[in-house]
């Protein structure tokens, strides 16, 4: 053997750089910058209350995020899941409202339902062969004019559902240890991350997930039913979607049916910043959440600083550029 | 020995295409059967009916004398047929050992991942290989030959009895190539029978038992390696005899110097480089894979950054720091990844000639001339032998030979006279070649300054007028071109190691 052949061993650090949590440290890094940055200039940015606010800020873009995530490492990408978040969110509505059911019902209707669009999404890629960017804009169209047909586009208001508020803006932590008041809707998505993280790292629809995203030729000549797999891939993100739906709905106590587009940009915002690849194959969830983060700290530190909402917009946009930008450089170097 | 897999008359069609016509094709226990053609012969085709791939339109597959009608992989999985393609079908983001027991990954209840038993499991046939391979390692950070490796262990672990084989060697090292054989050999020595696709015609003698020629779709014959002439082999395969004339080295002594390079240095990849081309002349760079070659001539065609070094051309000193800089100079450089960086392969012949030359083709206000461009391809689609139905046609739908040439001719067009070319004939077949290679010896003799990096040392020695010997970022010698230099004077020097390092051979 020649040293051509040997392999260098690698040191754990050059290990963690190539396994993308470079980017993750770089998006963390930044959090905290952001975080200290916003506090030094302005002292009511570091407040509970205030703190709080930004977590339940999070919250959907953060769900949204997540579902979005499991779709860009097959190597796909959804730009369905805020019109889909919508149309949940007035499926619960209708079930609760019109049709009188209880309140589970309304919740697992909503999932149901986004599972169920989520499959449609990956049938048309997958058993279509339609690419997932028109596949999920023709989905994102569709949703969104459902929506306002199904609920007459009026809002559909929750009153007469007691309890359904209490989904996202009640606080079961609080209700322990009342010094911290954290809101049922950040506990959701909390426990929808670490839910899809564990699925992604331990579960045979994870591993297809990096593994389409990879080399999906190489799955399906591995005797893989790859169109299986990648419907049920995008069933799972749509279910999340209706998690979602159920948390906006319970936020504003209604249904909006005219809301939802622009979620689905803010939410692959949120993915590129965490570090996940566009080329599918590599992304985490920890570095969504980060990225999900990242993007509500500095909507509500420039707020805090009293900057124009139209320069918020045009900060993310620039923080979106910045985070590829040295996600490229530093695949450059390696 | 018994008779494993038996094909016979074996039909397929695609539409406007018969590609396989009424083929035959036996395996035994225990040996290696080499199956041989030109690209387009059928072999792909064949294997991938082996293989559940395609469903074939007529004739009989029996396995251990059974009728067998595998129709997917993993049917063919199944019945012990494992193969390895040409293009490694390895997912880079994930580990070896999820690679290897990929859609069969080790479970535990509600579809958990057993990661434990995943990667013991590779571990396991790793050592049935004798295999230094951690399991965990992440496929794309691995050399070539190791993934290579990774897919034979992936093959074996289904348990395989016939191993189908497409090209392994064609991006390994002669070191790598010797460890592949060690596995092979045992393989064999175990009862699997390996059926062995490539271009290398030394191969055949060092690795095959038996080996089955093919044409245009059709079964030539089956011979004895051991008895039967390479010579013999590639005039079956081309259908006529490819004579080899012996290299005829021009005098240069009194031509022009066209590039001269020196202290050319980038970190640890180049180590100090000099060398000169005259006009007319052929240099030849031989060298093992990782030698730095390609790192020479992407480094002086300004494709990678350099840390020093002077380029002069015809005399004068280039400051190139861009490939656009390079090409103002008159240097071209045709990469190794032909579909990558050669062509576009979704435009037509065309536009892929005038590509690098537009402005050339553009009126005042900036609209391209096709009648222009159409007058100029059509010239050199003669000039250079590309066949091709017009000048229209798409160029991923030409072999991979007239590729070759459409990149050559864009080069030519834009007036490049020092051509680096980097594996020129990679992926081309055994015909075509002898046609690049003349090809290239007409540009020498119009002038031109040719360098070729090339990993198959028949093809250094066929070319060369002086062959210039890198090891390790190092230029480790400049030989002689023509008879009087042996393939193992270059392999020392390929392998020359930084301890020795006063360079032997004549250095002109």
């Amino acid at each position: 053997m020649t040293a051509e052949t040997q392999e260098k061993p690698k040191s754990y650090l050059a290990q963690l750089i190539d396994t993308g949590a470079h980017q993750r440290l770089l998006a963390f890094a930044s959090l905290i910058i952001l975080l200290v940055g916003f506090s030094i200039v302005s002292p009511n940015f570091m407040q509970t209350s205030n703190m709080i606010a930004i977590l339940q800020a999070t919250s959907v873009n953060g769900v949204l995020a997540i579902a979005a995530t499991l779709v860009i490492i097959t190597g796909g990408i959804d730009l369905s899941v805020g019109t889909l978040m919508t149309f949940t969110s007035v499926t619960a509505g209708v079930v609760l409202t019109k049709a009188g059911m209880p309140l589970p019902l309304g919740v697992i209707s909503a999932v149901a339902m986004g599972a169920f669009c989520g499959l449609c999404s990956g049938f048309f890629v997958a058993k279509m062969k339609i690419p997932p960017f028109i596949a999920t804009l023709g989905m994102m169209l569709i949703l969104k004019g459902l929506s306002l047909v199904v609920s007459g586009t009026r809002p559909i208001y929750f009153s007469d559902t007691p309890g359904f508020d209490q989904i996202s803006r009640g606080s079961l932590i609080g209700e322990i240890i009342p010094s911290v008041p954290i809101p049922n809707g950040v506990l959701i998505l909390f426990i929808v991350a670490i839910v899809a993280s564990y699925i992604l790292g331990r579960t045979v629809l994870g591993r297809y997930c990096f593994a389409l995203g990879s080399n999906e030729e190489a799955v399906r000549l591995s005797g893989v039913n790859t169109d299986r797999w990648k419907m049920a891939i995008y069933a799972l993100a749509g279910a999340i979607c209706g998690i979602a739906g159920i948390l906006i709905a319970s936020r504003l106590n209604s249904a909006q049916p005219a809301l939802g587009l622009g979620y689905e940009l803010e939410a692959i915002a949120a993915v590129v910043i965490g570090g996940t690849s566009l080329s599918g194959g590599r992304g985490t969830i920890l570095g969504t959440l980060i990225g999900a983060l990242i993007m509500a700290v500095l909507t509500n530190g420039l707020r805090v600083l009293s900057v124009a909402q139209e320069w918020q917009t045009v900060v993310t946009g620039a923080i979106i550029i910045l985070a590829v930008y040295a996600d490229m450089a530093r695949r450059r170097k390696t | 020995m018994n008779t494993i897999v038996e094909m016979t008359g074996i039909e397929k069609r695609f539409p406007g295409v018969h590609a396989l016509k009424n083929v035959q094709f036996d395996l035994r226990e225990g040996e290696v059967h080499a199956l041989m053609g030109e690209n387009g012969a059928g072999k792909s085709t064949l294997m991938k009916i082996l293989s559940g791939i395609y469903k074939r339109d007529g004739g009989a597959l029996r396995i251990n004398g059974d009728p067998a009608d595998p129709n997917s992989p993993r049917e063919a999985q199944d019945l012990g047929i494992g193969i390895i393609h040409q293009e490694l079908s390895l997912m880079n983001d994930l580990t070896a050992a999820q690679n290897i027991f990929i859609g069969r990954e080790p479970r535990r209840s509600f579809g958990r991942l057993d990661e434990a038993a995943l990667n013991q499991g590779a571990a396991d046939i790793f050592a049935t290989m004798n295999l230094n391979l951690d399991p965990r390692a992440i496929v794309g950070s691995l050399t070539i030959a190791k993934q290579q490796m990774i897919e034979i262990a992936k093959a074996l672990s289904y348990r395989s009895k016939v191993l189908v084989m497409d090209e392994p060697t064609a991006a390994l090292n002669e070191a790598e190539i010797a460890e592949l054989f060690v596995i092979i050999r045992q393989l064999k020595a175990e009862g699997v029978g390996i059926i062995y696709i490539s271009h290398k015609m030394d191969e055949l003698k060092r690795i095959a038992d038996r080996v089955t020629i093919m044409r245009d779709g059709e079964y030539v014959g089956t011979f004895e390696a051991a008895d039967t002439p390479i010579s013999t082999v590639i005039s079956l395969m081309v259908g006529r005899e490819v004579t080899e004339k012996p290299l005829h080295v021009p005098d240069t002594s009194g031509a022009e110097v066209a590039l001269e390079v020196t202290g050319l240095t980038r970190g640890r990849d180049i180590q100090d480089v000099s060398f000169s081309v005259k006009k007319g002349e052929i240099l030849g760079f031989a060298g093992l894979m990782g030698a730095g070659r390609t790192e020479v001539a992407r480094a002086i065609f300004g494709a990678d950054p350099r840390d020093s070094g002077e380029i002069r051309v015809h005399g004068h000193l280039c400051h190139i720091k861009t490939p656009s800089d390079a090409v103002a100079a008159g240097i071209g450089y045709l990469s190794e990844d032909r579909k990558h960086f050669g062509v576009a392969v979704g435009m037509d012949v065309r536009a892929n000639i005038a590509m690098a030359s537009l402005r050339r083709f553009t009126s005042r206000i900036g609209v391209l001339q096709e009648r222009m461009m159409r007058e100029v391809s059509v010239k050199y689609i003669n000039r250079l032998g590309i066949r091709t139905p017009s000048d229209q046609q798409e160029v991923r739908l030409l072999s991979g030979g007239n590729q070759q040439k459409v990149v050559i001719a864009k080069w030519l067009l834009r007036d490049c006279d020092i051509l680096f070319f980097d594996e020129p004939t990679r992926g081309i077949d055994v015909g075509a070649k002898s046609e690049i290679y003349k090809l290239l010896e007409d540009l020498a003799q119009q002038g031109r300054a040719i360098i070729v990096i090339s990993s198959e040392l028949p093809e250094v020695m066929r070319l060369s007028h002086r062959i210039a010997v890198m090891c390790e970022g190092r230029l480790t010698g400049i030989l002689p071109g023509g008879a009087t230099t042996t393939q193992e004077e270059i392999m020392q020097l390929a392998t020359q190691r930084h301890a020795v390092m006063a360079p032997t051979g004549a250095v002109q």
